[in-house]
């Protein structure tokens, strides 16, 4: 039976992608293990390993080839009895590339193609087929037992992003069970960390790597290796911003709420309209200036981040910014976000202040020129006319590429943004 | 490759476990070894589960033919049976499977080497594994998997001397038919020899420690087979204590204590049935960090000792001892080692039991006693065969299916069934139990008629009073 080799979904996002090099022709020998090709996405390139052995019979898609889909034949391979010669593209395969992904109908021995980095160890060159293997569900379906669903109906917890343990993903009745234990534990012990198995906290884990993990290693790596950062740290007063969100939030209509971030997106982005060197980019021959504050939003996930995007920021109302700053995290939390939701971006806000962060120092996310940490708004005591008094107070850092930003320019970007945040009526001008 | 004597996986001994966790290592990317002693597919293929399966087969075709005139056929001349035919048959079919699996280890790239196994040091993260054998080497891995089974448990003064007295590996090889027969213990192992020599005419008396036969069973259904097992002519003890085995030239005398009252019973052959202990002597365990409970290795569920980079699955881990247990604890083993997410550990209960003998036994899951003792309240359903119209015309109406419900949130906690075909109908509430339906999916079933299976779908309505016809 011949086996076909399909294009790799190397993330769970992608739907095609570019097959940028064929590393085996027809009638080649391949074994499993050995890398066939490259495969490229808007956001790497990736090796595709064979993970059966036999000779490549047909290759049904040339090399250089755009939008090949996910799930698509790309080549065929002859096991150890058969003849090459007599292979050909057979009508189901050649009909799987003409369609969108999702169902290929098999009717034949076939094989997702692997994606592997390395192939030095046994262990990792083991991943993929397990990757492949304990790919969690796509995220619009929500798959679940009948009794974990019964469960959680009864004790009125809902299934809706819960990380399930069964196979693909499936949400089942332990998983529901820790919920539950979980809900009783939050009311009395918020503060202590949940209290896990003996056996879990001391057992040694290995997670292969997804796609997304490989993206923040690459791209983070290669912003600290070439963008020399530095950091520039200034304090916030904001009980007025928080009064002028409290009057917004009691006047406005049904389904607005104002959030604090919000309000920092839209400060930043006058911030970056009035100092324009800012936001920038590095690039080998000269610095790129935009026109648009195009400002990202980092966006933590179970195993990661995304930055999705709030284009042209400065023209936007506060309004506005709220419903696709809510909008874009929650695409991003259900693995839906569209790629051009995530791509481009010319500044980047990370905010940790729900988890209490003081400040902090972000890693700026390339090729952007700079990036806003924001740390929580607290009550501290100040200096006002000569005496103390108590004023709520929000640190923020800001990371700047030394070699597009210099010191007083991020300075002065920084008392812009400040001075917004501090008298909130300027971001109506 | 830097050294052929290095592997990614080892995996000492070549039963139902450790072929499977061999298999899989190799699947998963990883080079894999199994080192086996005697015969790939250990006892279960060679002297356990299959060969038994053989000699029962034999036993009922006999039943069968005896019983033909129910079914308006006749047939004249006399019934012989060829013993030694009929223990030919069951080794031809165990060395066939045998051969299976020395092909599928082939296939999968598993290097088989054959010798007997002792781990001795390490090399850096590395255990060396030696084996003695016509041509001894030393092989190693990062990740040694201990698969080497379990053998029969002897009681001192009473061991088996392969004639009078016997095991499980010497009742299937027989050489002639006793007249009469003791079998001292009641589980699987016990029962389905003791339904063998019952069908091949011999005298059978079992005798058994605890209350009931068939302890690990739901009580109801121990009780109906042991009335099944008195009705075709078995003598059945229980509360029995074996205290002495005294042997003549011609038979076996042994002293049981019953009730505080002493019975002598006679009987040309004995077969000891009385569970089995692990083999985890002579692996050169000693002195490292795996822990051994009576004669069991202790794992963490997924094979982990307290040795890094030692595993153990299968008999050798402790009951229940099951074939299927112990390739799916290899299978999680492997699974583990290459690191992959969403490994469980075999869940309580999970584990399908089958006891070949006639009428059958399958269960899986809790009994209702183990349902009733863990706090559940309970809904439980029982249908009959003697309802069902597919065992009707069978002739072979005995026997019943009784499943087992949490009133609370519905779910499916065990079922229990005697009677014709159940070992082969289990797994489909083993399939319900791992998708983890409730009563409403079973319900909703559509189960075809006329089949035994229908027996099943009515036990579950009959839990929430909804059985149709009974």
């Amino acid at each position: 039976m011949p086996i076909s080799i399909k294009m790799p979904a190397l993330s769970p996002t992608m739907t095609d992608g570019t097959l940028a090099k064929w590393l085996v022709k027809e009638g080649d020998e391949v074994r499993s293990g050995d890398v066939i090709a490259e495969i490229e996405t808007d956001k790497a390139t990736m090796e595709v390993e064979a993970i059966d052995e036999g000779v490549i019979a047909v290759i049904a898609v040339s090399e250089g080839t755009q939008n090949v889909p996910v799930n698509a034949v790309i080549a065929m391979l002859a096991e150890e009895d058969e003849d090459p010669s007599t292979i050909r593209l057979d009508d189901g395969a050649s009909e799987t590339l003409s369609l969108p992904p999702a169902d290929s109908p098999a009717d034949h021995n076939e094989t997702v193609a692997e994606v592997a980095t390395s192939q030095e160890a046994p262990q990792s060159k083991a991943q993929p087929a397990i990757q492949a293997m304990a790919e969690s569900a796509p995220a619009n379906r929500l798959f679940a037992s009948p009794l974990a669903r019964r469960m959680a109906a009864q004790n009125d917890i809902s299934l809706d992003g819960m990380t399930g343990s069964g196979p693909n993903g499936r949400i089942i009745k332990v998983d529901v069970e820790a919920a539950i234990a979980g809900q009783g534990q939050a009311g009395t012990t918020a503060a202590m960390p949940r209290p896990s198995t003996p056996q879990a906290s001391t057992e040694e884990r290995f997670v292969p790597h997804s796609a997304m993990r490989r993206t923040i290693a690459q791209r983070l790596s290669e912003s600290k290796q070439t963008a020399p950062h530095f950091y520039l740290t200034v304090d916030c007063e904001i009980d007025q911003l928080l009064a002028a969100r409290k009057t917004m939030n009691a006047s406005a209509p049904e389904g607005v709420k104002i959030s604090v971030n919000d309000m920092i997106v839209r400060a930043a982005a006058h911030a970056l309209m009035k100092v324009p060197d800012v936001n920038g980019s590095y690039e080998a021959d000269g610095c790129r200036y935009y026109a648009d504050a195009d400002i990202c939003i980092a966006v933590a996930l179970d195993g990661g981040l995304v930055t999705p995007v709030i284009p042209a920021a400065q023209n936007r109302g506060l309004a506005d910014i709220s419903q696709i700053s809510k909008e874009l995290a929650s695409q991003a939390r259900d693995g839906t976000l569209p790629p051009e939701a995530y791509q481009g971006g010319t500044f980047t806000i990370s905010n940790l202040g729900m988890f209490g962060i003081r400040e902090f120092a972000a890693v700026i996310n390339p090729p952007q020129g700079a990036i806003l940490a924001v740390g929580a708004g607290e009550q501290r005591p100040v200096v006002k006319d000569g005496a103390l008094a108590v004023a709520t107070v929000m640190s923020v850092t800001l990371s700047a590429d030394h070699r597009i930003v210099d010191g007083a320019l991020g300075a002065k970007w920084l008392q812009t943004f400040k001075d917004i945040i501090e008298n909130p009526v300027l971001m109506l001008v | 490759m830097a050294n052929q004597n290095e592997y990614d996986v080892i995996v000492i001994g070549g039963g139902p476990g450790g072929y499977v966790a061999a298999i899989r290592a190799s699947q998963l990317g990883m080079r894999a070894a199994v080192i086996e002693k005697e015969h790939l597919g250990g006892i279960c293929l060679n002297w356990g589960c299959i060969p038994t399966k053989a000699l029962l087969r034999a036993a009922e075709l006999r039943h069968n033919l005896e019983h033909l005139s129910d079914y308006g056929i006749e047939i004249t001349g006399d019934i012989t049976i060829d013993l030694e035919k009929v223990v030919k048959r069951s080794r031809g079919v165990a060395s066939r499977l045998s051969a299976g699996v020395t092909h599928l280890l082939k296939k999968n790239k598993v290097n088989v080497i054959e010798g007997t196994a002792t781990l001795k040091g390490k090399s850096g993260d590395k255990h060396i594994v030696h084996i003695a054998g016509d041509k001894p080497s030393d092989i190693q891995a990062k990740h040694v998997i201990i698969a080497t089974g379990a053998r029969a448990r002897q009681i001192p003064n009473m061991e088996a001397d392969g004639k009078q007295i016997v095991t499980y590996r010497d009742a299937m090889v027989p050489q002639t038919m006793p007249k009469s027969l003791i079998v001292v213990g009641s589980g699987a192992i016990g029962i389905e020899f003791a339904s063998f020599y019952r069908d091949m005419g011999v005298e059978v008396t079992v005798v058994e420690a605890m209350d009931r036969i068939l302890n690990a069973e739901d009580a109801e259904i121990s009780a109906m087979a042991h009335k099944a097992f008195e009705k075709r002519g078995m003598k059945i003890m229980v509360s029995a204590k074996l205290q002495k085995l005294e042997k003549s030239a011609s038979s076996v005398t042994a002293t049981i204590e019953q009730k505080g009252k002493i019975h002598k019973l006679s009987a040309e052959r004995v077969i000891m049935a009385i569970g089995i202990v692990g083999n985890s002597e002579n692996l050169g365990l000693e002195g490292k960090k795996v822990k051994i409970d009576r004669g069991h290795i202790v794992t963490d569920g997924y094979g982990a000792t307290g040795e890094a980079g030692i595993y153990a699955i299968g008999d050798v881990t402790g009951a229940p001892w099951l074939a299927h247990k112990a390739s799916h604890e290899g299978i999680i083993c492997v699974e583990k080692i290459a690191g992959a997410k969403n490994v469980h550990k075999i869940a309580d209960n999970t584990v399908p039991g089958c006891t070949y003998c006639r009428p059958q036994i399958a269960s899986v899951g809790l009994s209702e006693a183990q349902a009733k003792e863990k706090g559940y309240k309970v809904r439980v359903g029982r249908f009959p065969f003697m309802a069902n119209g597919k065992a009707i015309a069978l002739g072979d109406d005995e026997g019943m299916i009784k499943t087992i419900f949490d009133d609370k949130t519905g779910e499916f906690l065990g079922a229990h069934m005697i009677g014709p075909e159940v070992t082969e109908m289990i797994q489909g509430y083993a399939i319900a139990r791992t998708l983890e339906t409730t009563e409403a999916e079973l319900m909703q079933t559509i189960f075809p008629h006329p089949t035994l299976s229908e027996a099943m779908h009515e036990s579950v309505l009959d839990a929430y009073d909804r059985a149709i016809h009974f």
